[in-house]
């Protein structure tokens, strides 16, 4: 399965790189080139990722192929090995030597999780190039900084070495300051750029020793009691045949994490279990870019301070990217702190959900009602992971795409209205629909997304995470001390679902007022309507969701064939 | 043993080389007709590039430093550890010369790089020295220079104080140094390294208080060396009074060749096994760098964030650099030290051209617009696109942000670290990063964001700074993504030797 070949993986990461080193060394003056390499290099990203997305629906539904497969593996009845079911999953895989002596790899490919990312990443880039079209301040550097950013989220969804996964997730980090600050909102650009940049890097830099401790613990294992582990899993070619004892390959760590190497004592300490101990760094670490309460403090600031293309690919990609990474180096590598920890962690998504929304319907700038219904809905996404089992994981993993489309097109159109009224206030817009018809639609598309309509994959996303809920109650028990909590997984989920009743509140009064309701034309008479580039970005992003909704078969099967080797990591059904 | 000057040549061909090239600047600057004295800088630098290959080409035999190599009756260490710091040193050397070429005052004057050269040559020296004495001759012969060229403005009043005070603390660093040295010597009756080590094992073992006091000596004189908390008080004043291209240059040979010393000396002298009255010298010397690590890294960073002068605030962020340096140095107690001497060697030699990097750019910026003020950076990426993206790329390293070499080098000492046992101290360190990175972008935000008054006047990029920065930008990049495995490997191999 791995090989050195080339992989189209690998052109998905380096076209916006290259691209963005040409953007470097243009003339300023040259704005149309500017554009023109920037939107031929995200399309021929996202026609790429077309590709790769389709191609591993093939992967996956074809006749002998890994639904099949998995589905024997289940009938069977033997015992399942996650890491064997991990790499069976992997698909486009390319695999290239970087630090032998370290164990570190350029190892590119994606599973059933991973596809629909890669999918969306190349969607948000291309709206977001063609929504930057008219940006007047240093066109050239915005471009390339952006191209930049794409490429590290590209990297981050992609790595199945967990070196490269921290480098691309770093890589990623510093655009977004830039961008943030340089072309953001004037009054709140380089606070929010600041905190954001500060909350996300600590986070993953607490990820990244868990990660070196990880590496080792593995490492000693292979080296000591499980060599023979190590000998099989090369010969059984589950691993590649030059591995090392200590290697930063996500399989290798998770066959690691399976035959128990991480469950032991650190520091010599008895009792200090190393997978109880790290999974908090690991799983908060990365879900500070989620959103995670508490820590979700910088996303509503850096949203609404961000430009329009960069609270696109920010709300709509980067925070999938926290998610993503919370799930494959937390649970996937820590499966046993996971048991150990999301009971109570699934307080923290609870009030996510619920106190976003919230928050949301008081707002009255309307970027700050979309960035807190942002952290609304990626609770979801972690309550989702919360449940550890497969219905509510697939539903996250839906989730998460159909979030993506949506927030990002929310900000689109958020920015579309704000780039003619020059306004973000909420009560003193109205009627916009007469005069913006599509950008009304569009929103009108979103909002019942969020609401969980049937019909729209919002419903294809949220039913299957409260549905997981409901079942995980009965599995799932919090031990605290002498005190024990069990069945509480259905109330929570009985209150999350009044978050859904409130998203409807806002999504409506925002609707109701910016759309409908009377427009001022005295005001906002140079309002008109927008450009073709603009119309592309709304189809773009909401073309999916409604797709997503009438035919879930398309993304659900392919996210369920890569959440099952959780499933058998986390040692569920 | 017979002596084979032909063997035992090319474990000092680049100090040979450099002794040459002293001597033919010196001439070529005196007897020299004035269009060849301006081309002493570029002589300089491109003789000390084609020395920085001759440790490349004569590399020594990999049967004779498993047990480490002593030439020159014992003075000399011919192993790949010197050799990758001769390496980076002598690279230093030689983009310093680009870089001072244009500078008014400094450039301009032959002796300047006559002077570099020399310190150049101690910094060699000191990266293969195994005997007290050599380790004594080749640390003064690299300080006293860069006392000179501290102060090489001689009409400026600040160049000169800063040349006073770093000769005035240097010298009393070297004195305590020096009283360290000769209770070792006093102990042991030899002044070779390794002899140290096996005559205190073999002692009574009545002297621990005393070999201990010898070993803070020593350390508070690399400590001065490697400006760390707290002996780093001579560091912002000297850096911000010296002419900025000695600032660089202090700011990188000097602590890289103290870095390869201190890795020797302490391996050397107080190995793991070395057991005084049943304690065990080791633990006490690296407690005692972890507390030297975290100090100077916290202090450097935390003081950092007040600064508003640039030269200064990188002063303080390389005493941080060196506190961060000082875990790889503190994790040579893990069980694999080859990973501590690899991320030692490899932070030095990526920060080696980061910071060349970061003052290359800043010393263009302080020509252009007289100021040393960060506010005055202000709209640069409209006045110089290419600058503002030099400073830019070299700041990231120093923050350790990929693709840049800062954030494999940062890994690689955090990976160290955490393979010894000193999970707490990566803690620390990483909060620091994060620390760190805050006035980093700071000063990045200011050239990209801010407006300043002058935005519309173009800063124009002389050629030479051109060559040289967009070559160490390369390089840094290099060193952050494809250039890491043979660097690294290489510097692994550094450890094989101790």
């Amino acid at each position: 399965m791995v090989s050195t070949g080339f992989s189209v993986l690998t052109a998905i990461i380096f076209i916006p790189i290259i691209a963005g080193v040409v953007i470097l060394f243009l003339d300023r003056k040259n704005r149309d080139l500017v554009r023109g390499i920037g939107v031929t290099a995200a399309s021929a990203a996202l026609a790429l990722s077309l590709a790769v997305f389709f191609g591993y629906d093939n992967y996956v539904k074809q006749a002998g192929g890994l639904l099949e497969t998995q589905a024997a593996m289940l009938a069977s009845g033997a015992e399942l090995s996650g890491t064997q079911m991990f790499v069976d999953a992997l698909a486009f895989e390319q695999r290239v030597v970087w630090v032998e002596s370290l164990g570190i790899a350029y190892h590119v490919g994606v599973d059933g999780v991973s596809a629909p990312m890669v999918l969306l990443t190349g969607m948000v880039a291309v709206a977001g190039v063609l929504i930057s079209w008219n940006i007047q301040d240093r066109l050239r550097e915005f471009m390339a900084v952006f191209m930049f950013l794409v490429a590290g989220v590209f990297g981050v969804f992609i790595a199945v070495d967990l070196f490269m996964l921290f480098f691309f997730y770093e890589l990623a980090i510093f655009p977004m300051y830039l961008l943030i600050a340089g072309w953001g909102w004037v009054k709140l650009r380089e606070y929010a750029a600041m905190k954001l940049t500060l909350y996300i890097l600590v986070g993953s830099v607490f990820a990244l020793v868990g990660a070196v401790a990880m590496y080792f613990a593995a490492g000693d294992y292979f080296s000591g009691a499980g060599a023979d582990v190590l000998r099989v899993a090369v010969d059984g070619g589950i691993l590649p045949p030059d591995s090392g004892a200590y290697s930063w390959s996500i399989v290798h760590l998770t066959l690691a994490a399976e035959n128990g190497a991480f469950a032991i004592d650190i520091l010599g300490i008895a009792g200090l279990n190393f997978a109880k101990f790290w999974f908090p760094f690991m799983f908060l670490g990365f879900g500070v870019l989620a959103g995670v309460f508490p820590f979700h403090n910088w996303s509503p600031d850096g949203h609404v301070a961000a430009p329009t293309a960069v609270s696109m690919i920010h709300a709509g990609v980067l925070m999938k990217v926290g998610a993503f990474a919370a799930l494959r180096c937390g649970m996937q590598l820590l499966p046993e702190g996971a048991d150990t920890h999301l009971p109570w962690m699934v307080f923290l998504t609870l009030i996510n959900v619920v106190y976003g929304a919230l928050i949301a319907f008081r707002q009255r700038d309307f970027k700050y009602v979309i960035g807190f219904s942002s952290v609304s809905h990626m609770g979801l996404v972690s309550m989702g992971w919360a449940t550890m089992n497969q219905t509510g994981m697939t539903g996250a993993g839906i989730q998460m795409f159909s979030h993506g489309a949506m927030t990002a097109l929310f900000f689109g159109v958020v920015g579309m209205v704000y780039d003619r009224a020059h306004t973000r206030d909420i009560p003193s817009l109205g009627g916009f629909m007469k005069v913006m018809p599509w950008v009304g639609i569009a929103f009108v598309i979103g909002g019942l997304t969020s609401m969980g309509m049937p019909g729209l994959s919002g419903f294809i996303a949220e039913f299957p995470i409260f549905q997981g809920m409901w079942a995980a109650s009965e599995q799932i028990t919090l031990q605290l001390g002498g005190f024990q909590l069990s069945n509480y997984y259905s109330v929570l989920v009985v209150i999350a679902a009044l978050g859904i009743v409130i998203t409807a509140a806002y999504v409506l009064r925002v609707a109701g007022q910016v759309f409908f309701g009377e427009f001022d034309a005295e005001r906002f008479h140079d309002v008109g309507n927008i450009e073709m580039t603009d119309r592309i970005v709304l189809i773009i992003l909401g073309a999916p969701l409604i797709i997503l909704g009438l035919y879930p078969p398309i993304m659900a099967p392919m996210i369920e064939s890569g959440i099952r080797p959780l499933i058998a990591l986390l040692g569920g059904g | 043993m017979e002596f084979d000057l032909w063997a035992q040549l090319p474990s000092v061909l680049p100090e040979v080389g450099l002794t040459t090239l002293a001597i033919v600047v010196l001439f070529a600057d005196i007897y020299g007709s004035p269009a060849a004295r301006r081309q002493v800088g570029t002589l300089s630098a491109i003789g000390m590039t084609l020395l920085a290959l001759t440790p490349l080409i004569w590399q020594p035999d990999p049967a004779l430093f498993e047990y480490g190599v002593l030439l020159w009756g014992g003075m000399v260490n011919y192993d790949p550890l010197s050799q990758i710091f001769k390496v980076m040193l002598l690279l230093a050397g030689a983009v310093t010369c680009l870089m001072a070429a244009g500078e008014k005052g400094v450039g301009d004057k032959g002796e300047f790089y006559l002077i570099v050269i020399v310190a150049t040559l101690g910094g060699l020296m000191m990266s293969s020295a195994s005997d007290l004495i050599l380790v004594f001759v080749a640390l003064e012969t690299l300080s006293i220079p860069l006392y000179m060229l501290a102060s090489f403005r001689r009409g400026d009043q600040r160049s000169a104080e800063s040349g006073m005070k770093y000769f005035l603390y240097g010298a009393f660093a070297s004195a305590i140094m020096l009283f360290g040295f000769s209770l070792l010597y006093g102990f042991t009756g030899t002044t070779n390294l390794a002899g140290i080590a096996t005559a205190l094992g073999a002692g009574p073992g009545d002297n621990l208080i005393a070999v201990m006091t010898a070993l803070v000596m020593v350390v508070v004189g690399f400590g001065f060396k490697i400006s760390a908390v707290p002996f780093h008080f001579w560091t912002p004043d000297v850096y911000e009074g010296a002419p900025t291209p000695v600032t660089a240059f202090v700011s990188v040979s000097s602590k890289a060749a103290s870095f390869a010393l201190l890795l020797r000396f302490l391996t050397a002298v107080f190995p793991a096994d070395l057991l005084i009255a049943g304690v065990v010298i080791q633990d006490f010397w690296v407690n005692l760098l972890v507390v030297v690590s975290v100090v100077s890294m916290t202090l450097g960073n935390v003081v950092a964030l007040r600064q508003s002068n640039i030269k200064r605030l990188l002063a303080y962020s390389s005493i941080a650099q060196a506190g961060y340096t000082l875990i790889g140095v503190a994790a040579l107690q893990g069980l694999n030290d080859s990973l501590a001497v690899a991320s030692v060697s490899f932070y030095m030699f990526m920060y080696i051209f980061t910071n060349l990097l970061v003052f290359g750019g800043v010393i263009l910026f302080i020509s252009a617009t007289d100021s040393e003020e960060i506010s005055d950076l202000a709209g640069l990426n409209r006045r110089s696109p290419w600058l503002a993206l030099f400073i830019t790329v070299g700041l990231l390293s120093l923050g350790g942000i990929p693709p840049t070499a800062g954030f494999f080098g940062k890994f690689f000492l955090f990976q160290a670290a955490v393979n010894a046992n000193l999970v707490g101290l990566a803690l620390i360190a990483v909060t620091n990063a994060i620390i760190a990175l805050y006035y980093y972008l700071v000063v990045i935000k200011v050239m990209y964001v801010d407006v300043g008054p002058d935005d519309d006047k173009p800063i124009v990029l002389p050629r030479n700074y051109a060559w040289s920065l967009g070559i160490t930008t390369l390089v840094v990049v290099l060193l952050g993504t494809i250039a890491v495995t043979p660097i690294y490997d290489w510097a692994a191999l550094g450890a094989a030797g101790l």
